[in-house]
């Protein structure tokens, strides 16, 4: 797979990582009236890692996250998805068909549609108007939603429809519809907001389970959590790099006591 | 059989179609085969109006599809109506050939008038029935292609792209009302003589008409049914809900929305192809906007998102119409309003939803319980 900006529908092939990372973003400037929003970004992510990313509020977190999939272009910079897929270059349904799927802060799942439906839509395959016309689900396709509702524990649910679910299992559905995707990188953002602490156990677990086989990137506000999670911290502030370690290293850090721990 | 697997979970459609097939049988037995004078006759005009209500019905449901299901409130859907009557006009506009008051073989009576010498380009090949029927198809689904493509692309939404929809059939109006445009100006295309070589008054071509635009609405229905019932109709309704989701999901919105735009624009050409044969006119009027907001506003009474909901409400609110016009002819327009009014506060799911609320009803399920036992 070469010509990563011609990237259609189809199923993309894996991206290369084959020099380890599965992300790179170099030198990112976005500026909004003025205000830097991102500033001289500069961020790995390896190829099966689960990476925290954490900050205060207006450091730039969900900024990063709409460059990555397209919805904000930066004024300046490079972002790929290993070595071949210029994501500058891509729109977000085709940078969502490359591989790079996304959760939002505040759950959206399709209201009007069942549980499974949700799934459906989100899965991988051809997404073209015509197709959809005519498509149905094979079998294959059903295992994949019986396994994934499994994983996330919705399978007493199937026919459900999806806005009558409470706020945690709606994370989690957005959790499912993202794995049903497969794709190689996750973003996540604020999955534990707003959840109950049996909740968000449940979903450190989830997470955890799925690093490795994917590479994930969470955005998360509380430290709980991403203490419970991460081997990989990334301290975000003003739009740039502040540190990066694992939490005992960046917890300690001076400038992150100042700017965000010490508050 | 197909049509059952599509109607499968849909209670409304079988019934509407079911009563539809009785009147599309019962009406023309009773204005053909029921001798005049009988009490059971039903008289042709009957049978004209019937026809028309018919095709509003269809042009309510090509409406429902992209307002109900894919959420872009269009109030120009008026305009793609207009266009199909026109190519309709058009082919018939020719067949009157020198029957004209000018006796012209080649040149309709208003281009006598307006003293052109040779048909414009435009008209060519509308006297050929088949090239006249694409052109139906062709000339609404085009224009929402390219419309739809232009502000679909540019993600235009919600408000903004009503507006534009509703600027769009005003702009046509004032178009086709120019006489140097060529369809007639402000009086349009009428004097209509015969379709294929049946005459438009007989009565066999009136109820013939009447059965074609019946036939119309169930492929329409059936149609609309299979879409929304398909992979893609799952996708439509997502993007209605949570456009952006959809997106980074991976499905390219603006392709689906252009895509059921065009296929609604071209079951309202249809409808308009069979609406002008049929009350015997096709002017400028038809592309005002209040004629694109009165839809919209069948639909909502009728329910929307349930595509009978906008069968049942286009017909209800013209058969209203064609009553209170006729009793008290100005205060129709206030009725109408109110009754948008009180539907919009009341009944926000139109009446699709209050049959749907009475059957869930627990005084009525007790009351069907004891009537059983």
């Amino acid at each position: 797979m070469s010509e990563g900006a011609h990237l259609r529908q189809t199923e993309a092939g894996q991206p290369d990582a084959s020099h380890k990372a599965i992300l790179y973003l170099e030198d990112l400037n976005v500026s909004f009236d003025g205000f830097k929003a991102i500033n001289n970004l500069t961020l790995y992510i390896d190829s099966g890692e689960l990476r925290c990313i954490i900050g205060p509020n207006g450091a730039g977190k969900t900024t990063m996250m709409d460059i990555i999939t397209g919805k904000t272009r930066p004024n300046s910079g490079q972002a790929w998805f290993g070595q071949t897929v210029d994501l500058l270059k891509l729109s977000e349904p085709e940078i969502a068909n490359a591989g790079i799927g996304r959760k939002f802060q505040k759950p959206t799942v399709f209201e009007s549609h069942s549980v499974a439906e949700n799934l459906e839509l989100a899965m991988h395959g051809n997404k073209s108007v015509w197709y959809s016309l005519r498509a149905r689900l094979s079998g294959e396709q059903h295992a994949l939603i019986d396994e994934t509702l499994h994983t996330i524990g919705l399978t007493d649910h199937y026919h459900q429809q999806a806005g009558a679910l409470s706020h945690g299992q709606k994370q989690w559905l957005e959790i499912g519809m993202l794995l049903v995707q497969k794709p190689y990188l996750l973003l996540v953002d604020e999955p534990v907001a707003g959840m109950t602490h049996q909740e968000m156990e449940r979903t450190a677990e989830l997470l955890t389970s799925l690093a490795g086989k994917h590479s994930v990137v969470v955005v998360e506000h509380d430290m709980d959590f991403v203490r419970s999670i991460a081997n990989k911290v990334t301290v975000l502030h003003q739009g740039s790099v502040l540190a990066e370690g694992t939490m005992d290293e960046v917890q300690n850090d001076q400038r992150v006591i100042e700017v965000y721990l010490g508050e | 059989m197909f049509i059952t697997r599509i109607l499968q979970n849909d209670r409304g459609g079988q019934i509407m179609l079911a009563v539809l097939a009785l009147v599309l049988v019962l009406v023309p037995v009773l204005n053909l085969l029921v001798p005049e004078g009988s009490f059971l006759h039903m008289p042709t005009y009957l049978v004209t109006l019937l026809g028309k209500y018919l095709t509003y019905a269809l042009l309510a449901v090509a409406v429902d599809l992209v307002w109900g299901y894919l959420g872009i409130l269009s109030l120009g859907h008026g305009a793609f109506f207009a266009l199909g009557g026109y190519a309709m006009g058009m082919y018939l506009m020719r067949q009157i050939g020198d029957r004209g008051v000018y006796g012209n073989p080649e040149l309709p009576d208003f281009m006598v008038f307006l003293s052109w010498k040779e048909l414009p380009w435009f008209w060519q090949g509308f006297d050929m029935f088949w090239f006249a029927m694409l052109m139906v198809l062709l000339v609404p689904g085009l224009l929402a292609f390219v419309f739809g493509w232009l502000a679909f692309r540019s993600r235009v939404t919600g408000v903004y792209l009503s507006i534009i929809t509703q600027a769009l059939t005003y702009a046509l109006m004032l178009a086709f009302f120019r006489n140097e445009m060529g369809f007639g100006g402000n009086n349009g295309l009428t004097d209509f003589k015969d379709i294929l070589g049946f005459s438009l008054q007989a009565d066999g071509t009136r109820v013939t008409l009447f059965v074609l635009s019946g036939l119309a609405l169930a492929g329409g229905y059936l149609l609309c049914r299979y879409i929304i019932n398909s992979k893609l109709g799952r996708v439509v309704v997502a993007i209605r809900d949570a456009e952006s989701r959809t997106r980074f999901v991976g499905y390219r919105v603006e392709h689906y929305k252009v895509w059921v735009f065009t296929v609604s624009a071209m079951l309202a050409g249809i409808a308009g192809a069979l609406y002008v044969p049929q009350v015997g006119i096709i002017n400028p009027g038809e592309f005002s906007p209040l004629n694109s907001i009165e839809i919209v506003i069948w639909v909502a009474i009728g329910g929307r998102a349930t595509l009978y909901g906008a069968v049942l409400g286009a017909i209800l609110v013209n058969y209203a119409k064609t009553v209170f016009t006729g009793l008290m002819p100005e205060s129709w327009i206030f009725m109408l309003g109110a009754l948008f009014v009180l539907v919009t506060l009341y009944l926000p799911q139109g009446l699709a939803g209050l049959v749907k609320n009475l059957k869930e009803n627990r005084w009525l399920q007790n009351f069907s319980r004891r009537a059983q036992a």
